[in-house]
């Protein structure tokens, strides 16, 4: 899958959980959760659509590789590479 | 011959529009069966019904506003046949003819629509109101929940005259928690009391018990505070129950309403039924459960009304500390905050540990400031062995 089809997983799943978000209004290298106040429940269903989608099961252990959209897109395209 | 009333939904919430009946006249209903379709401020509430029965007469038609503990149905009893019930109604014509509230006037603003690509939702009884009156079900906008099609709109699509604007949705919320507040703070005399919590135990005992779990199955800390404060509860029965008519009414379940935000501004508060009897993975369900019907609109009846304590987790936002409204008829409220790294000194050591501020809100008229900072110290005790958590209370050791 390439950068922009990530892309689009992502905000898709976004939006599911939170449809007042625009994603364009979002500041990559900031803070995710609190540009979109998720919480806990929200996070866990925002992985949980990820999963789904991209069939990437994230480690409880990785939350915190997950802190920006840069760090999550990294991440993610990283998992998704075939070498992975 | 049974009267059917439309139940209680919550102490925020005392009206409500019919929107559909699931049954007709005739049909057997069972207990805790889903019998019409009632739309508060908050949410599209399943009404469940209370009794076995007939479904002898609906009263109440889709689209009127009818107030809680208002008689929408009659049922005939087991056995009951429909002469003898067509008796007690001509008996009881004058009392049945209490008329009800006038359809509510339809919001002027509509909510946002559906989604895109995503099944428009219309309720059966308005594709049927609909057909009847020949009008295109596809071309009504909808005002319901999620852009939901419900009778109102066909009959104002039917009758498109200018009519006057409605409060909206938000607005009529924001009036009916502030309605409960109002009266909470007025009628029950609270007290506030907090406690530290460490969190050490806890938070290596779910990481290790998440990590062999795919994200799907995962346990979140809240379900752990919700276990530990109905478990708790136990012990200290004076915090959990109804203050009703003058006198306090312990109740032997924990029904824990848990406080879920909504995105668009308010929230509510569903209950979590019979806390003690689920293990944490059934919890971790049923919160998961309620929080996506509660965003969606979508809520029964018995979980607005059978909460016997709240629970809420403000920390996820961020804040320390947060001291509840009690939600009436219950007399306590429990808060968790948020999980902060402190230095804390245990056996003579400090330590770096996850600590929680648990607070609890709690009505004077039935307990009393010790017996609640022992609650506090119960709760502490519990959330440091959380694998005893894990099961349903009779099943622990």
């Amino acid at each position: 899958m390439n950068e922009q089809g990530i892309r689009d997983v992502i905000f898709g799943t976004l939006r599911a959980i939170a449809p007042e978000v625009d994603p364009a209004a979002l500041v990559p290298d900031q803070p995710l959760r609190d540009q979109v106040d998720l919480d806990s429940m929200d996070w866990l269903n925002f992985l949980v659509g990820l999963h789904q989608a991209l069939k990437v099961d994230i480690p409880e252990s990785d939350y915190r590789k997950l802190y920006t959209l840069d760090h999550l897109m990294a991440y993610l395209r990283d998992r998704l590479s075939p070498r992975a | 011959m049974r009267e059917f009333k439309l139940p209680s939904l919550g102490a925020d919430m005392d009206e409500g529009t019919l929107l559909e009946w699931r049954v007709g006249p005739g049909d057997v209903v069972k207990r805790g069966q889903v019998v019409a379709l009632v739309e508060t401020t908050k949410a599209a509430i399943e009404v469940e019904c209370w009794e076995d029965g007939t479904v002898d007469r609906l009263v109440v038609k889709p689209g009127t506003t009818i107030p809680v503990g208002a008689v929408i149905a009659l049922l005939r009893e087991p056995g009951e046949t429909a002469e003898l019930a067509a008796r007690w109604q001509a008996e009881h014509a004058a009392a049945l003819a209490l008329a009800p509230a006038a359809p509510r006037v339809p919001a002027a603003v509509p909510e946002p629509r559906a989604e895109e690509g995503v099944r428009r939702r219309v309720s059966p009884a308005a594709r049927r109101h609909a057909e009847e009156k020949g009008i295109d079900i596809e071309t009504v906008v909808g005002t319901g929940p999620h852009g939901a099609v419900t009778v109102e709109d066909v009959e104002r699509a039917a009758a498109p005259a200018a009519r006057p604007a409605a409060p909206d949705r938000a607005a009529e919320m924001r009036r009916t928690i502030a309605a409960a507040m109002a009266r909470s703070k007025r009628e029950i005399p609270h007290y506030y009391l907090a406690s530290e919590i460490p969190l050490t135990a806890a938070t290596a005992w779910l990481a290790a018990e998440n990590e062999g779990r795919s994200v799907t199955e995962r346990l979140l800390m809240a379900v752990l505070f919700i276990k530990a404060t109905a478990r708790a509860l136990v012990r200290f029965p004076e915090l959990n129950g109804f203050y009703r008519d003058g006198r306090f009414e312990p109740s032997p379940a924990v029904h824990a309403g848990v406080a879920i935000s909504l995105r668009q501004g308010g929230l509510v508060a569903p209950a979590i039924l019979d806390v003690n009897d689920k293990s944490l993975d059934q919890l971790m369900h049923g919160l998961t459960d309620l929080v996506k019907r509660a965003r969606a609109f979508s809520l029964r009846s018995s979980e607005l009304s059978m909460a016997t304590v709240t629970v809420t987790n403000l920390g996820d936002e961020g804040v320390e500390s947060v001291y509840g409204v009690i939600y009436p008829p219950q007399v306590a409220l429990i808060g968790f905050g948020k999980m902060t790294e402190r230095a804390w000194v245990e056996d003579g050591s400090i330590q770096i540990a996850p600590v929680v501020t648990a607070s609890l809100s709690a009505d004077h008229r039935a307990s009393d400031g010790h017996r609640g900072g022992l609650f506090l110290n119960e709760l502490k005790a519990l959330l440091q062995q959380p694998e005893r958590l894990r099961l349903p209370l009779a099943a622990t050791p």
